[in-house]
C-alpha cells in the first residue's frame, strides 16, 4: 500500500471537487439562510449539517419545522429523502471491501450522492485508483464546505443571486458522469426508462421525494429486462 | 417563524441525521463482511449509476408545461443539450459544467447584455 501523504489520489479527489463546489456553496447557504429564517440558531443550522450532511433533506425538514409539523412527519420525511442513498451504499459497498469496519463507517459518513458518482465513475475508469483516498478526498472536501456554506448562511443571511441558477451546476455534474455510464445497450435503456419515470413522477407529484427511487428501480428493471430478452 | 423547542430541534436533527447514517453505511458494512459479493447482485449493480443519474438529471433540465413548445424551449434545456454533447465527447466534468453554465448564462444575460 502506498503510504506516503498527502496520497495523489487524495489531492485528485479534491481537485476533481472544485467544479462540484460551485454547485454545493449556494446550495449549503440556502440551508443556512432557510434554517435561520425558520427560527432556528447557528448552533442549530451548522449542527444539522453536521449530523445530516444531506442537502435535500435538510431542506425538507427545516420546511416542516418552520410549518410547525408533526415531529413524526419531520423525520419520517427527511428520512424517506435519503432512502436513494441505500442504492448508492449498494454499489460502492464493492469497492469498499478491503478497508476495515471503521474506516467504511467513516467513508459512509460522507456518502453523498456527488462522492458516490464521481467516485464509482472513476474506479470504473482507472481500477487502480486508491478507493480510500479518491473518495476521500471528494467526499470530506464537500463535507468542509458544506459545513462552511451553512454557517455563512446562517450568519450572514445573503444569498448568491438567484438569477444565476448556479444550482444548475449540479445536475450538470451528473450529466458529466451519466453520459459515458451509458456504455452499451441495458445501461442506455436504464438510464432512458428511469429519466422518463423520473419526469412522470415529477408531473404527477409523488410525495417524499420517493420519485428518485421509484425511477432508479425501474430503471434497473428494464436494464435487466433488455439484457436477459437478448440472451433469449 | 417556528414554535418548536430547541431540545424537539435537536432530537429531530440526531434522529435523521442517525437513520441516515444507517442508511448510507448499510451495504457498506454488509459487504465488507462478506467475501465476495453475489453475481446476482452485482449484476443489478452495473445498471444502479446510469439509471440513479439519469433520475437526477432529467427533472432537474425538463420542466413539463402545457406543450411541447413551451416544454423544450428552455434555457436549461439547451444548456443540457450542449453539455451533454461536451461530456460525449470530452468525457470532462469541468469542461461540461462550463459550457452548459456558460450556455445558460449567455442565453439568461446575452440578449440585454448586447442591449437587445
Amino acid at each position: 500500500m502506498d503510504r506516503r501523504f498527502p496520497h495523489p489520489d487524495l489531492l485528485d479527489g479534491i481537485r476533481v471537487s472544485g467544479p462540484i463546489l460551485l454547485g454545493i456553496i449556494p446550495f449549503a447557504m440556502v440551508a443556512g439562510i432557510s434554517a435561520a429564517n425558520a427560527g432556528m440558531t447557528v448552533i442549530e443550522a451548522v449542527g444539522m449539517s453536521v449530523f445530516v450532511f444531506a442537502g435535500a433533506s435538510q431542506l425538507a425538514a427545516i420546511d416542516l419545522i418552520d410549518s410547525n409539523a408533526p415531529f413524526a412527519v419531520v423525520v419520517v420525511t427527511a428520512v424517506i429523502i435519503n432512502v436513494r442513498m441505500l442504492m448508492y451504499s449498494a454499489s460502492i459497498a464493492p469497492y469498499f471491501q478491503a478497508l476495515s469496519t471503521r474506516v467504511r463507517a467513516l467513508l459512509a459518513y460522507v456518502l453523498t450522492d456527488q462522492a458516490y458518482a464521481m467516485s464509482v465513475a472513476e474506479y470504473e475508469r482507472k481500477p487502480e485508483r486508491s478507493r480510500l483516498w479518491y473518495y476521500s478526498g471528494i467526499g470530506f472536501t464537500l463535507w468542509i464546505v458544506w459545513q462552511i456554506g451553512t454557517f455563512v448562511g446562517a450568519v450572514v443571511g445573503a444569498g448568491v443571486p438567484e438569477a444565476l441558477g448556479l444550482e444548475f451546476a449540479l445536475p450538470l455534474v451528473f450529466l458529466a458522469l451519466l453520459v459515458p455510464a451509458m456504455k452499451d445497450r441495458g445501461t442506455t435503456t436504464a438510464a432512458i426508462v428511469a429519466g422518463a419515470v423520473a419526469l412522470g413522477a415529477a408531473v404527477a407529484g409523488v410525495p417524499l421525494s420517493l420519485d428518485l427511487p421509484i425511477a432508479a428501480v425501474c430503471g434497473i428493471l428494464a436494464g435487466i429486462a433488455i439484457d436477459a430478452w437478448g440472451n433469449i | 417563524m417556528t414554535a418548536w423547542s430547541s431540545p424537539a430541534i435537536w432530537a429531530a436533527i440526531g434522529l435523521i441525521g442517525l437513520c441516515t447514517f444507517a442508511i448510507r453505511l448499510s451495504f457498506i458494512y454488509l459487504f465488507g463482511q462478506i467475501d465476495t459479493v453475489p453475481d446476482r447482485v452485482e449484476h443489478v449493480l452495473r445498471y444502479v449509476p446510469a439509471a440513479v443519474l439519469a433520475a437526477l438529471v432529467i427533472p432537474a433540465v425538463i420542466t413539463i408545461q402545457p406543450t411541447i413548445e413551451a416544454t423544450l424551449v428552455d434555457d436549461r434545456v439547451a444548456a443540457a443539450i450542449i453539455a451533454g454533447a461536451v461530456a460525449w465527447r470530452t468525457e470532462d466534468v469541468f469542461a461540461t459544467i462550463a459550457l452548459g453554465m456558460g450556455t445558460l448564462w449567455a442565453i439568461r444575460f446575452g440578449p440585454s447584455l448586447l442591449g437587445l
